[in-house]
């Protein structure tokens, strides 16, 4: 190479490196988000979106780091120490471990329209392809020789949804109340033969080994199950009334405190209810608040754990704390 | 005090050795376990009691320390017919086999309990012919047994290996020679000098299955008193925020493991006796 040549290539180069190097010198900022299992795929997709909209706005690069496991084992994590400063999980009885630790305000869920769930979904159905058991409705679980796969609701979040949407439809039904509801329930848990510790290793159960007629899900993970294993296996039968799952979002007051993060989290957070946030949500078969953004998910009558159960506290303490009602179905109360 | 008699070592510096010793325990062992106590201390005697032996906990012991008898007695039973084959007879293959037995150490338990599953449930390679016998594997106590059965399999075999590498076959010779036929020689004669490492290495691998939860979780169906396992009642309470509860059957398993490690040592300390 022509040594002249050389020396113009070294000058184009540096040039073009001095005038990316400011993009990349601009005060940068690093956001931790901890979340559960369902939205790694989400928030993949709209952290690179927040950037995008943050950096026209503010000038600044922000770097949004993704932690994802259990609900509870996350809140767990984050009261233990983990720097997270936006936790975005499945049940607000979760967040609310953490505010009790003192990192979070009390009221967090007032801050943002829709308790604080900018993004909602629901419990249904995925059955094996064409329906063989003919599985439509919560009664249809109850039958005998159907097999539900479930995972734990001590241990899953999930679950946890998926006990209370069975619960609650009883409720609802013509003369139903507390006691026809606890037969419901314990007739259907009496149909689950595996009780796996999350919901992935639920659809593991039900996907791969084979097991069981139905798996009840967080709707979203159906679809994401359908997408990936294949739409020749399995179908998603949405029953025609199920629980409005309300996976809330908050942001750490304590931490963003400490790392001065507070403006940006608190955006970040308020993105998730713009346009673009919410068409995000629905790709990823959330259901999205704005009723303008369009989605395929089938319509269906939903109840909120506030207005069947008085709130998560109250749901917790009667059915899934030690000796309460699902201890009692499996003959365990103290 | 004996420990301290010994004045003629070959390397010096037991000064700092011990020094060492003894920090590195505190940091790795000591503290996080006297944290685990200091935790349990929150609840009264009266709560601990309850806790601990609250029937869903009492159902999970039994499952647990049934189960992992059962595992290391198999493992007692076919690690040493393991070891045998491994030192006595020369085929091909062999630093394979070796290589082999080591493998449930070194695999992730997660790893390793899914791929149990996978092999037991009703669609598997081995539980579809299982089933229609009506054995179940997966999702029952039995699956806990494989699991354990799997995690400690090594045990046994390394623990049993060298003792039968130091036995020379010419005792056997020797008791045929005497007329013993081949059962009194193991009876009489082997058996009596294989038995303290057999022990032990049942001891140590019913204490890994004790502790273990990674593999077994895939495989056990987890129903509430019939396979959930004491870890998995931890795992449990802490996802209630119940940390004084969960610490306090932590502190049970403690206590256990604890008392079996002393038995462990007690049998080696047996065993070096019975060999000299």
């Amino acid at each position: 190479m022509h040594p002249r040549k050389l020396v113009t290539i070294i000058a184009v180069l540096s040039l073009a490196l001095a005038t990316a190097l400011p993009a990349f010198s601009a005060p940068g900022v690093t956001l931790q988000n901890v979340s559960y299992d369902p939205t790694r795929e989400l928030y993949q997709d709209f952290n690179n979106a927040f950037a995008r909209y943050w950096h026209k706005k503010s000038g600044q690069n922000v770097t949004v780091k993704q932690s994802h496991g259990g609900s509870g084992k996350q809140a767990r994590s984050v009261i233990d120490g983990l720097d997270a400063d936006v936790v975005t999980l499945a049940l607000a009885y979760d967040i609310d471990a953490i505010q009790e630790k003192g990192l979070i305000k009390p009221g967090w869920q007032k801050r943002l329209p829709h308790n604080s769930s900018p993004y909602t979904s629901t419990i249904v159905f995925l059955v094996r392809k064409g329906n063989p058991k003919h599985i439509r409705d919560w009664s249809d679980l109850i039958k005998p020789g159907i097999s539900v796969i479930t995972p734990n609701p001590k241990t899953s979040g999930g679950a946890r949804w998926n006990y209370l949407a069975a619960w609650g439809y009883a409720l609802h039904q013509k003369g139903g109340n507390e006691a026809k509801a606890r037969e419901f329930v314990t007739k259907l848990f009496k149909n689950v033969p595996v009780l796996d510790s999350g919901a992935r290793g639920a659809t593991n159960t039900f996907v791969q080994r084979g097991l069981g007629d139905v798996l009840l899900a967080w709707e979203n993970e159906a679809f994401l199950a359908i997408n990936e294993l294949g739409p020749d296996k399995f179908d998603v039968v949405t029953p025609p009334e199920s629980i409005l799952a309300e996976p809330p979002v908050a942001v750490v007051d304590k931490v963003v405190d400490k790392h001065g993060t507070r403006k940006v989290a608190e955006e970040y957070l308020k993105y998730l209810y713009s346009a673009e946030g919410q068409r995000i949500a629905a790709k990823h078969y959330y259901r999205p608040i704005d009723k303008k953004v369009p989605t395929k998910l089938a319509k269906l009558r939903l109840y909120t754990i506030d207005q069947a159960f008085g709130g998560w506290q109250k749901a917790q303490r009667k059915h899934f704390a030690d000796g309460g009602v699902f201890d009692q179905i499996y003959g365990a109360a103290k | 005090m004996k420990l301290f008699k010994r004045h003629n070592n070959v390397l010096p510096g037991f000064g700092p050795t011990m020094g060492y010793t003894l920090l590195y325990l505190s940091l790795i062992v000591l503290i996080p376990l006297s944290a685990l106590i200091f935790k349990t201390a929150g609840l009264s005697w009266h709560d601990f009691v309850a806790v601990v032996t609250a029937p869903r906990v009492l159902a999970s012991y039994k499952v647990t320390f049934g189960a992992a008898l059962a595992a290391a007695g198999i493992n007692a039973l076919f690690g040493v017919l393991v070891a045998w084959v491994l030192v006595r007879y020369p085929f091909p293959g062999k630093r394979l086999v070796d290589a082999l037995v080591d493998l449930p150490f070194a695999l992730p338990t997660a790893v390793a309990g899914i791929t149990l599953a996978t092999v037991y449930s009703a669609n598997g390679w081995v539980g579809r012919y299982l089933e229609p016998h009506g054995i179940k594997v997966a999702f029952t106590p039995l699956g806990i047994i494989v699991a354990m059965t799997f995690i400690g399999l090594p045990f046994v075999v390394r623990t049993v290996q060298p003792v039968i590498e130091e036995l020379d076959s010419e005792i056997e010779e020797a008791a045929a020679c005497l007329g013993a036929n081949r059962l009194q020689t193991f009876r009489r004669v082997l058996f009596p000098l294989l038995f303290p490492s057999v022990l032990t290495g049942f001891a140590l691998a019913f204490a890994r299955a004790v502790g273990e939860y990674g593999s077994i979780i895939f495989i056990a169906g987890n129903m509430p008193m019939v396979s959930e396992i004491t870890p998995l009642i931890i795992i449990t309470k802490l996802e209630q925020y119940d940390y004084q509860g969960a610490t306090a059957v932590a502190t049970v398993m403690l206590v256990a493991s604890f008392v079996i490690l002393l038995v462990i040592n007690l049998l080696q300390k047996w065993s070096r006796r019975y060999a000299e």
